[in-house]
């Protein structure tokens, strides 16, 4: 005799097989009911080719670099209890390796620039051409251009700009043979220098992000608000932008995000030295290199792991609540 | 009434002067931002002569192709190009076929295994992929194929390896816009076709797949562009250099046109010249590829 709780929980008995997604036990309406064995079994394989392939190069090699951190593995051969330094490679980052503190420290100023400035800028630029003012697809469209390109390509338009014949020295009227600013080639300016290369071209990114954002903002807001005889800047500081919630915690996300991946522009420069140090250049040049240091080089991604984090619960739990709805 | 229009000319006027400052800031702006582009336009057009001779903040005294035509031909840049054709079509193409069938998969299963494996996959797209390039080297590396897929019996090194991390960096990224489109549609479509007793693939071929067509659009245009500008994996798992896609190999190109500025300028926006292409035809479906995965819908 079948259990009642059981029986009272069970979909209707339907010939072709079980329901994968009968919604549980809340009794809510049922969403998809009729698989068949062969349909689930494709389900199975549709879903975990990919996870599978998510785990062993994703989520795998995170896990890898955690351990990898631990030890004083140089890349070839087994990693025995030998290998096992605990929290030494840290330790050693801390406090002798003299390229951590400048490259952490570049980073955080690579953040700052692009809370801080880039993306306002690029929030600024989308709220003056959300109005109706001819023109504004066109400058638009000026703006987002640099976006489609490659970071190597703008990395050597730059250069261009900022070489010691280049054009700013030229229009500042310095010359090679008497004064000229070395801009990418001095290490306390170069760090500011390609933080106006990549602001170019975040600026744009997040003026398309924000465009879309306000484009659907309820227009009778600001209705309200002009009748209210607020000005412009109040009704979008206290009606736009608070309602703009969602797209501000994907600016703030993407912002940094990008901030903490930034390693091509740095790069092609100069491979990361001399004033452009950064914790992903240090992560590669320790560990895929001669000299295969792959333990720190772990404990610094472990860092960035660490640091990028935060960006990235902050997302999930607005994909939480958003899904959740 | 009188009163009202009295009242509404000196506001107006405001407006214009208002309008025309706008205007004036927007103008000066676009200046500033084209600028730089400009400039590497004008430098690859001048022969470098031309500019030792006259410093580069002069009227051009020559203007011509020349700097193109050889960057072209000195680089080899028509051969990156198919480096680059090889790894971003294949890769597109699967990541598009993969996500969607997996967005779709997740619309049947139970939510909260969805819920789960989507924070998944979204998770790991938002990864810097300097966190896990160490172990995917080694990965890479160690993991042996038939030397019929790879010549040297690895993923290291080889255009499988690349499209291969493409496809799953990427992956996460597309499933989550997909699952967030597929949303969207009207309940009823699918659910005719369940009564139709359409198997679980035909109603993805026959009504979702063709529903999504724009959300595709804007995803394989969009990702057309991440892949052609990815520096960071060809640099680091392609080791020879000359099978290098187009983008990773200007670090190289870089080195070899040192000595010549102007015709590495022009090697570089050769360079640009598929994702300007993209900027200009495809643009409406690049902009809703960015803003997709930022709003719902």
């Amino acid at each position: 005799m079948p259990d009642p709780q059981v029986l009272s929980l069970a979909p209707a008995p339907a010939p072709t097989g079980a329901g994968v997604v009968a919604s549980g036990p809340t009794g809510k309406r049922r969403r998809y009911s009729i698989l068949t064995g062969q349909d689930r079994l494709v389900l199975v394989v549709i879903v975990g080719i990919p996870v599978f392939l998510d785990v062993g190069l994703i989520w795998g090699p995170t896990l890898a670099s955690i351990l990898f951190s631990f030890t004083n593995w140089q890349g070839y051969g087994g990693i025995t209890a030998k290998n096992i330094v605990g929290l030494q490679n840290y330790t050693f980052l801390f406090t002798q390796y003299t390229l951590f503190w400048p490259a952490l420290i570049h980073n955080l100023m690579w953040l700052a620039f692009f809370v801080f400035i880039a993306s306002p800028i690029g929030i600024f630029f989308a709220v003056l051409l959300d109005r109706e003012i001819r023109g504004s697809r066109f400058y638009q469209n000026i703006f987002y251009f640099p976006v489609v390109l490659s970071l190597a390509v703008v990395g050597i338009i730059w250069e261009l700009q900022y070489a010691p014949d280049g054009f700013i020295d030229s229009a500042l009227g310095l010359t090679k043979q008497t004064n000229a600013i070395d801009w990418l080639g001095n290490p306390s300016l170069n760090i500011w220098a390609v933080l106006v290369a990549a602001s170019w071209r975040h600026v744009g990114y997040i003026m398309v992000l924000y465009l879309a954002g306000l484009k659907s903002v309820d227009p009778t807001l600001r209705e309200a608000a002009a009748i209210d005889g607020a000005s412009d800047v109040q009704t979008f500081f206290r009606v736009i932008f608070p309602v703009m919630a969602p797209i501000n915690v994907v600016i703030v996300v993407v912002t940094v995000i990008e901030s903490l991946r930034a390693f091509d522009l740095a790069y092609i420069i100069n491979q990361g030295t001399n004033g452009l140090e950064l914790l992903s250049i240090l992560i590669t040049n320790n560990s895929i290199s001669e000299a295969s240091l792959v333990g720190r080089g772990s404990a610094i991604a472990v860092i960035l792991l660490v640091i990028s984090l935060v960006p990235i619960t902050l997302y999930l739990t607005r994909v939480m609540r958003s899904t959740g709805e | 009434m009188t009163a009202s229009v009295i009242a509404a000319t000196p506001k107006k006027r405001r407006i214009r002067k208002g309008r025309v400052a706008l205007h004036a800031f927007l103008i000066t702006m676009s200046a500033i931002w084209l600028w730089p582009l400009i400039w590497a336009f004008i430098t690859a057009l001048r022969p470098l002569s031309d500019t030792i001779k006259n410093g580069s903040w002069s009227w051009p005294t020559s203007i011509s192709l020349n700097n193109f035509i050889n960057g072209f031909q000195q680089a080899n840049l028509g051969y990156y190009y198919l480096n680059t054709l090889i790894v971003v079509v294949p890769a597109v193409l699967i990541v598009l076929l993969i996500a969607s069938l997996v967005a779709f998969a997740l619309t049947r299963v139970r939510s909260r295994i969805n819920l789960f494996l989507l924070l998944m996959f979204t998770a790991g797209n938002l990864l810097p992929p300097q966190v896990i390039i160490v172990p995917v080297y080694y990965i890479f590396n160690a993991l042996p194929l038939p030397t019929s897929i790879a010549d040297n019996g690895r993923l290291y090194d080889q255009y499988i390896g690349i499209i291969l991390i493409h496809v799953v960096f990427q992956m996460g990224f597309c499933i989550f816009v997909l699952s967030n489109y597929m949303r969207t549609l009207p309940k009823e479509l699918k659910e005719a076709a369940l009564v139709d007793g359409a198997s679980l693939l035909r109603t993805f071929r026959s009504i979702i797949l063709p529903l999504c067509a724009p959300a595709l659009a804007a995803l394989g245009t969009l990702e057309f562009t991440f892949i052609y500008n990815d520096f960071f994996w060809a640099l680091l798992l392609m080791k020879t250099g000359s099978k290098r896609p187009i983008t990773s190999a200007l670090n190289n190109l870089q080195g070899q046109f040192f000595t010549d500025q102007n015709v590495l300028a022009a090697v570089a926006l050769m360079v640009a010249v598929p994702t300007i292409i993209v900027y200009i035809a495809l643009q409406r479906h690049f902009i809703r590829g960015l803003t997709l995965g930022s709003t719902k819908g």
